[in-house]
């Protein structure tokens, strides 16, 4: 009887406690909600379309850094993937054996440097040499959109650069577990019909083909929400453009560079409500890239 | 597990003569081939002649060798790092083993069903038509063709005509494994390996995948590795009995059941051990 | 060419993009290691260990008091999500099954994506905005909360690694669950969820972008909690924003022991992770 009871506190009392992670992401969610509503109120929907950024005016519209942020990590996902994808590959199939852990372990070391150093590094050593190659962009390309503007080094090339690094390590490890536990009998019934290594490999790849999906929108999560490395690299101005030589801005970007300059509540609400987008666009993508790799898991654990 | 062997008598029963043919054309030609994993040896001068268009089982306890043995037909064993063969494997005279062998083109003329069915996740016709595909085949027409020639070859033609394009997981054990039969012949083989390709089915499949064999040997020449020594008489008709890594015995299948010249076969094949 | 050869051809060239895949790769790693030793050791100098930074524009100085607030903040963050990651964590080892427990790990993996610059408006709205000052606190709150899925995670894997028989041993020995969970699993798993909190400790050691608006910066000396504090990841942020040489080799400096201080972290993680795993090998 005594046993009973102490089980039920006892699953009661840890039970708070993981009750309390549940709080913290609706307390999340719900305060960004509170702590908006100034700037919800007076601009509704104009705030996702307006793009005219002006705290002096009091208008704020946030369409410049929704774009800054989209364009900057879809250009990161497209520089990434295939590179964390040739990783995976070949830390799980091609690499000598004792070569796997130093390499995982390297790049698990890409991910590990801060932010802020990427951002110091991005600033001081990458961006010269971009802008060396930006100038060096030939004058028949620099006529397309992509390559208009001067070629300042900061910007939307050197942001999705920098972006697009802090990505790879993230993707590819998850894409090399979805790899190793794809069943060598896939492998073997390609072999044995005549396949080549690059072709059993790609056998594989379709195999994990949903989880791979799932690693590559984890690597899209991380890089919309991105602050610091971002911000000193990307320019911060709210334009909306295609370049990859303009500065751009982006959701995270303004916030940390905004917040404490606030000086109205407006200003500072205008600047939450984009934390609340951001909020929501993050957490949508990780769900989407979760139910991805659960299907996979499923398949790969009854196979 | 037999506690005792006969060292001299385990020796001499790799008499040369016993495993070689007269006047039967080997297909397959096995001279003192070994094979190691890293240290361990785990075939030991193994001499055989697989003759063309009959069906040969490799029977035996486990651990004999004669899995290892049949991937090493059609070089299966180089995926595995430290794999070692000595010695040569000729098919049709030529030695697999040599250095300018194509090993890709090998695995075209040798086909191998596994012992537990491995489909692609893709649908039925994909299946098939993955090695053709590869192999550089475009055409529509002719993957059409080859597609439903290759599963009237196995025997699964009728229950798959109308849905073609399903996913292949959604056929039964059996299917499947019909399956896989179907995408080996798709590429066109000489040589059919299987590895216990029924091991994994209920009797009423099996039934079914041992007619199949029995049907296709008309056409190519088989080997099969089963440890059901019934399945091996039923179906084949000469067969090899491997023990720890070495050829005891070979000849065709009614002698080694009714009349095996070795003590170890007779013991192993009336159910002393193993 | 005949068809095999081309397929050939094709693979290895394949296989050799995978292998430049990895070399690209390692490409920024190894030079931002190098610029950041090449930069940062030789400013390095005891004067940045030990000296408050100096007014804008003078030479010299260091990063004493940023040093000691990211010591502080990272010891209020693990207060705060050690207990809690930990009881949560047991609570979903011990009902592994349970609707409940999968929707909290489902929570838990949705905070672990949570932006960290999101999770510090969480924090300045609950521990700023009430008193209307930064502080430690809400920097260590926002790091905390950062920690928490990490450490629930591995502290639920490690727990579940725990070879069942021990607890039926211990129930069976008339202990009640309380007590064979934390007298007899826990200590089990206990080097592992150390581990996990290490693992947790480096990923918000080098967090920047929460701490902006919640501990803010401070240019002078406090061990004060409820004072806005200096962080050495905020202070390099800062410095290698300003037109300062000096300030920017003194960022260099920071980085520098940012990347020394995770890599320790990470080192003695990994290798702590070796020795589990060799030693739950039966």
């Amino acid at each position: 009887m005594r046993r009973s009871a102490d089980d039920r506190l006892f699953r009661i009392s840890t039970g708070i406690f993981a009750a309390m992670v549940l709080a913290l992401v609706a307390g999340i969610g719900f305060e960004l909600w509170r702590q908006s509503s100034l700037s919800i109120a007076k601009f509704g929907f104009r705030f996702w379309t307006g793009r005219v950024w002006n705290p002096v005016s009091g208008e704020f519209g946030a369409l410049p850094f929704i774009w800054g942020t989209l364009y900057s990590s879809l250009l990161a996902l497209f520089l990434s993937t295939p590179i964390a994808l040739g990783i995976a590959i070949y830390i799980s199939e091609l690499s000598p054996r004792l070569l796997r852990q130093p390499l995982s372990y390297l790049t698990e070391l890409l991910a590990a440097i801060p932010s802020v150093v990427y951002g110091l590094w991005g600033v001081f050593v990458l961006t010269p040499i971009v802008r060396k190659l930006e100038m060096a962009v030939p004058e028949a390309l620099r006529r397309t959109p992509f390559f208009s503007g001067p070629p300042l080094g900061v910007g939307m090339g050197m942001a999705a650069i920098i972006l697009s690094i802090m990505v790879v390590p993230f993707t590819s490890s998850v894409a090399r577990e979805i790899l190793k536990n794809v069943p060598i009998a896939q492998r073997e019934a390609a072999y044995a019909l005549g396949a080549t290594r690059w072709e059993a490999i790609k056998v594989a790849i379709g195999y994990g083909k949903t989880g791979i999906i799932g690693a590559v929108m984890l690597g899209l999560g991380r890089a919309l929400g991105e602050t610091m490395a971002v911000t000193m690299v990307i320019g911060n101005n709210p334009q909306v453009s295609t370049s990859l030589f303009a500065p751009q801005y982006t959701m995270a970007a303004v916030i940390a560079n905004e917040f404490t300059e606030a000086a109205d509540d407006l200003y500072l609400h205008a600047l939450i409500e984009i934390g609340l987008l951001l909020f929501i666009i993050t957490i949508f993508v990780n769900i989407i890239s979760r139910f991805f790799l659960w299907s996979t898991k499923k398949r790969l654990v009854r196979a | 597990m037999i506690t005792t062997i006969d060292m001299e008598r385990f020796n001499s029963a790799l008499a040369p003569s016993a495993v070689m043919l007269e006047n039967m054309n080997a297909k397959i030609s096995v001279r003192d081939f070994d094979f190691s994993y890293g240290s361990a040896k785990v075939l030991h001068g193994i001499v055989l002649d697989i003759p063309d268009r009959q069906v040969t089982a490799l029977i035996g306890p486990s651990g004999c060798g004669k899995s290892t043995f049949i991937r090493s037909i059609n070089r299966m064993n180089d995926i595995i790092p430290n794999a070692r063969a000595k010695g040569t494997i000729s098919i049709d005279g030529r030695d697999i083993y040599s250095a300018d062998t194509d090993v890709v083109s090998l695995r075209r003329r040798v086909g191998m069903v596994f012992q537990k069915s491995n489909p692609f996740p893709k649908s039925i016709y994909d299946n098939i038509a993955y090695g053709p595909r590869i192999g550089g085949m475009r055409n529509k027409r002719e993957l059409n063709e080859l597609v439903e020639k290759s599963l009237i070859r196995a025997a699964l033609w009728d229950e798959v005509k109308d849905r073609l394009h399903e996913s292949a997981f959604a056929l039964s054990g059996g299917q499947q494994q019909r399956l896989c039969i179907a995408r080996a012949l798709a590429v066109d083989p000489e040589v059919l390996l299987m590895d216990e390709p029924a091991s994994a089915l209920d009797p009423i499949a099996t039934t079914k995948i041992e007619e199949l064999i029995w049907d296709l040997k008309v056409n190519y020449t088989i080997v099969i590795v089963t440890h059901n020594m019934q399945q091996a008489a039923r179906v084949s008709d000469r067969t090899a009995f491997f023990m720890l890594g070495r050829l005891i015995e070979y000849a065709d299948t009614k002698t080694i059941f009714m009349n095996p010249k070795e003590k170890m076969t007779e013991d192993y094949v009336t159910g002393r051990f193993g | 060419m005949s068809n095999a050869r081309i397929r050939k051809i094709i693979s290895a060239i394949a296989e050799s993009l995978c292998g430049l895949a990895v070399l690209i790769a390692l490409v920024p790693l190894v030079l931002i290691l190098f610029y950041v030793v090449k930069h940062g050791f030789t400013s390095l100098n005891w004067a940045f260990f030990t000296q408050m930074p100096k007014p804008v524009g003078e030479v010299g100085g260091g990063m004493a008091n940023a040093i000691v607030g990211t010591l502080i903040l990272i010891a209020i963050a693990a207060l705060f999500a050690v207990p809690f990651g930990c009881l949560c964590g047991i609570h979903l080892s011990e009902y592994p099954a349970s609707k409940f427990s999968s929707i909290v790990r489902f929570a838990a993996d949705v905070l672990n994506g949570v932006p960290s610059i999101v999770v510090g408006i969480f924090a300045y709205g609950l521990v700023v905005l009430p008193v209307r000052r930064f502080s430690a606190m809400a920097g260590g709150f926002a790091l905390g909360v950062l920690m928490i899925p990490v450490v629930v995670r591995t502290t639920e894997e490690l727990l579940r690694l725990v070879p069942p028989g021990l607890r039926e041993g211990a129930l069976a020995l008339g202990a009640t669950r309380s007590r064979a969970v934390f007298s007899v699993i826990v200590p089990a798993a206990l080097p592992g969820i150390l581990t996990g909190i290490l693992v947790a400790t480096a990923r918000v050691a080098g967090e920047t972008a929460p701490l902006l608006f919640t501990s803010f910066n401070n240019r002078y000396w406090t061990t004060n909690i409820a004072q806005p504090m200096a962080s050495l990841t905020v202070q390099v942020y800062t410095y290698a924003n300003s037109p300062y040489e000096d300030w920017i080799r003194q960022a260099w400096a920071g980085a520098f022991l940012l990347v020394i201080i995770i890599l320790v972290l990470s080192i003695i993680a990994r290798v702590s992770v070796r020795r589990l795993e060799r030693m739950n090998r039966p």
